[in-house]
C-alpha cells in the first residue's frame, strides 16, 4: 500500500462511519453499560471518552501488529492482556494527574477492559487489517463512542444539575428566578437509557440507511 | 350541531386528497369524528361497524370520572378553607376548587393534544382518541399546587416516551397518565410528596396538609389515633390529590364503568380483593404502623381505589384474557400493599404497582393463551 493512500476515501470511511451509520452505541448497541453509568456529568464523560480513545486505538495497533503471530485459539486471552495492560496505564495516569475525576469514575475505568466495543473492534477489525487502518478504525470507533457519551452527559448535566463542566450555567442565566427546578430524574440511570433511546430514534428518523426493510 | 356540521362540510374540500391542506387531514378527521358519528364503511369482508367506537368508549370513562371531579373540586376548597381556618359554604368551596382544577386541566389537554396532533400529522394517521381520558386523569392524580410547567413537561414525557415511541394509542406498554405522574414523582419529589403539597395553603400557620397515607408512613401514630375517622376516609374529606380522596365517588365511577361494559369488573374486583387479602396478611405480622392498619382502611386511603378503578382497567395496558385479568388485578393489589408497607419512602405503592404489572401484562396473557392452546390440543389427541 502506498503512503498517499493513507487518507484515501476508504480510509476516511473508517473514521466517519462509526460516527453515524455504524455508531458503536446507537447502532451496534455496544458499551451501553458505561454510557449509562458515567454520563451524569460532562467531565467524567469526556475523560472516559479519552481513556477509551487511547485504549482502543493503541490496542488496535498492537493487536494488528501481532495479528499473524496470535494463535486463533487463544486470541481472546491475548486481547485481554493487551487491553488490561493499557487500561492499567490509563488508570495510573488518571490517578496521577486528575485524581478527583479518577475517583468519580472509580470502577468504570477498570471496566473498560470489559467494554464490548474494544474487544469487538480487535476481533472484527484489528485481526484482519494492517496497523495503519486499525489505528484509524480505533480512532473512528472511539469518536463514535465518545460523541454519544458527551451528548448524553451534556443533556443530563444541564437538565439534572443545571451545570456544564461544573459551571452553573442555568444559575447565571437566571432561570431559577423564573421558578425553574432541576430535574432529579435526569440524574437517575433510567433517564440515560431514555436519552440514548431518543438519540437512536432521532438518528434512525434522519438516516434512511438504518431503516430495515422487511 | 347543525352549525358545526356546516362548518365541517364547508372546509372539507381543503383537507381531502388534492386539497390545499391535504397534510392536515388527520386534524380535520379528529374534529369530524369527535363531533359526529363517522360515515366510514368497511370495503371488504362482512363487518358490522358499531356506533360505539373508541371515542365514545373514552367518553364513558370521562362520564365515570365526573363524580370524582366534582367531589374533588369541592374537597380542594374545603381543605383550603380549613387550612386557613376560614368558614365557607358549599359553593365557595366548589368555586375555589374549580379555579384550582381548571388550569391543570387546560394545560394537560392543550399540551397533550398538541403533541398528539403533531404526531398524527407527521405520521399521517388519524388522531388517537386515547388522550381524552389520559388528559382528564392526569390533573386528577396530581397535587393541587403542582407548577404548571412541570405538569406540561410530564405530559410531553408521558405522551412521547410513554406512548408515541411505541406507536401511539393501543400500542403503549405503560399507562400514560401514570407515566406522567411517575416522571414528576422522580424528577421533582419535593413537589409530589410530603405534607405541604396536597392542600393549597398548607404550611401557613403550622397547618399540616399531610395525607392519611403520609401520616401512617411516618410510623408514629396508628390509624386509631389519627384525626380522621372511617367516615372521613370513605367520603373523602381528607387531603390528597383531586380525584383520589373519595371512595364513594370512585365507587359510583366504578359502577358506571362496569354497567356500561367499558371497565372490566374482573380487574376492579380482583384488585380490591388482592389488596385486601395482602393487607390482612400483613396485619398478622404487624411490625410497623402501616402493616397493622386494618385491611379495609388500606383500600380507602391513598390512591388505591382510584388506581384500581380507573388505572388498572385501561384496556390497552391491562391483560386481555379473562383469567389474565384476575391474575393481573390480584397482583396489582398485592404489590401496591407490599410497596406501601415495606417502603416508607414511596408510600404510594399503587402507582408503582400498576406500572410494574403493566409491564408484565403481555407475559401473563402469553402464558394464559399458551395454556389454553395446550389444553385444547390434548382434547384433539384423545
Amino acid at each position: 500500500m502506498s503512503k498517499n493512500s493513507f487518507l484515501s476515501k476508504k480510509n476516511k470511511m473508517l473514521l466517519s462511519d462509526p460516527l453515524d451509520d455504524n455508531n458503536p452505541i446507537t447502532v451496534q448497541v455496544l458499551g451501553i453499560c458505561s454510557a449509562l453509568a458515567i454520563t451524569v456529568q460532562l467531565k467524567p464523560a469526556v475523560v472516559m471518552a479519552l481513556s477509551v480513545l487511547v485504549v482502543l486505538s493503541v490496542a488496535n495497533v498492537v493487536v494488528s501488529l501481532m495479528r499473524k503471530m496470535i494463535p486463533s485459539r487463544i486470541r481472546i486471552i491475548v486481547f485481554l492482556v493487551v487491553i488490561a495492560t493499557l487500561v492499567i496505564l490509563v488508570d495510573q495516569v488518571l490517578k496521577a494527574f486528575v485524581y478527583d475525576v479518577s475517583k468519580e469514575l472509580s470502577v468504570f475505568v477498570g471496566l473498560i477492559i470489559t467494554n464490548c466495543i474494544i474487544c469487538g473492534r480487535l476481533e472484527a477489525f484489528a485481526m484482519a487489517n494492517p496497523p495503519g487502518k486499525a489505528f484509524l478504525d480505533g480512532l473512528g470507533n472511539s469518536f463514535g463512542y465518545g460523541i454519544i457519551l458527551i451528548i448524553v452527559a451534556f443533556f443530563r448535566e444541564l437538565l439534572g444539575a443545571g451545570t456544564l463542566f461544573g459551571y452553573p450555567v442555568l444559575e447565571k442565566l437566571g432561570v431559577y428566578d423564573l421558578g425553574y427546578e432541576n430535574n432529579g430524574m435526569m440524574i437517575l440511570p433510567p433517564m440515560a437509557l431514555v436519552t440514548v433511546g431518543v438519540l437512536i430514534w432521532w438518528q434512525r428518523a434522519r438516516n434512511e440507511k438504518l431503516i430495515e426493510n422487511e | 350541531m347543525k352549525l358545526f356540521k356546516n362548518i365541517l362540510e364547508s372546509v372539507k374540500p381543503h383537507f381531502i386528497k388534492g386539497g390545499k391542506l391535504e397534510k392536515m387531514y388527520p386534524a380535520y378527521d379528529a374534529f369530524e369524528t369527535f363531533l359526529f358519528v363517522p360515515d366510514h364503511t368497511t370495503h371488504s369482508g362482512s363487518h358490522i361497524r358499531d356506533a360505539v367506537d373508541l371515542k365514545r368508549t373514552m367518553a364513558f370513562v370521562v362520564i365515570a370520572l365526573l363524580p370524582c371531579i366534582i367531589f374533588g373540586m369541592w374537597n380542594i376548597g374545603d381543605q383550603y378553607f380549613k387550612a386557613i381556618s376560614e368558614s365557607s359554604d358549599f359553593m365557595k368551596n366548589f368555586i375555589f376548587g374549580f379555579w384550582k382544577f381548571l388550569p391543570l386541566l387546560i394545560v394537560s389537554y392543550a399540551v397533550g393534544l398538541s403533541v398528539e396532533f403533531a404526531f398524527a400529522i407527521s405520521r399521517g394517521h388519524s388522531v388517537n382518541e386515547g388522550y381524552l381520558v389520559t388528559g382528564m386523569l392526569i390533573p386528577l392524580i396530581m397535587p393541587v399546587d403542582v407548577p404548571l410547567w412541570m405538569l406540561a413537561i410530564s405530559v410531553v414525557f408521558a405522551v412521547v416516551i410513554g406512548k408515541e415511541v411505541f406507536g401511539g394509542t393501543g400500542m403503549n406498554i405503560l399507562n400514560p397518565a401514570l407515566t406522567a405522574r411517575a416522571f414528576l414523582f422522580f424528577a421533582y419529589p419535593s413537589y409530589m410528596s410530603g405534607d405541604k403539597v396536597w392542600v393549597h395553603g398548607a404550611g401557613i400557620d403550622g397547618y399540616s396538609g399531610e395525607t392519611i397515607l403520609g401520616a401512617l408512613a411516618a410510623n408514629t401514630t396508628s390509624w386509631a389515633n389519627l384525626q380522621w375517622s372511617f367516615n372521613d376516609a370513605l367520603m373523602g374529606f381528607v387531603p390528597g390529590s383531586l380525584g383520589e380522596t373519595s371512595f364513594i365517588a370512585i365507587l359510583i365511577g366504578a359502577l358506571i364503568l362496569i354497567l356500561s361494559g367499558v371497565g372490566s369488573s374482573r380487574i376492579i374486583l380482583s384488585t380490591f380483593i388482592g389488596g385486601y387479602l395482602t393487607a390482612l396478611l400483613f396485619n398478622l405480622w404487624g411490625v410497623n404502623v402501616l402493616m397493622s392498619t386494618p385491611a379495609h382502611i388500606h383500600l380507602l386511603i391513598g390512591g388505591f381505589a382510584f388506581g384500581a378503578v380507573f388505572m388498572t382497567t385501561d384496556p390497552v395496558t391491562a391483560t386481555q384474557t379473562n383469567k389474565g385479568k384476575i391474575i393481573y388485578g390480584l397482583l396489582v393489589g398485592f404489590f401496591a400493599i407490599v410497596i406501601r408497607v415495606f417502603n416508607p419512602a414511596y408510600p404510594e405503592g399503587m402507582m408503582l404497582a400498576i406500572l410494574l404489572m403493566n409491564v408484565f401484562a403481555p407475559l401473563i396473557d402469553h402464558y394464559i393463551v399458551g395454556a389454553n392452546i395446550k389444553k385444547r390440543l390434548k382434547r384433539v389427541k384423545v
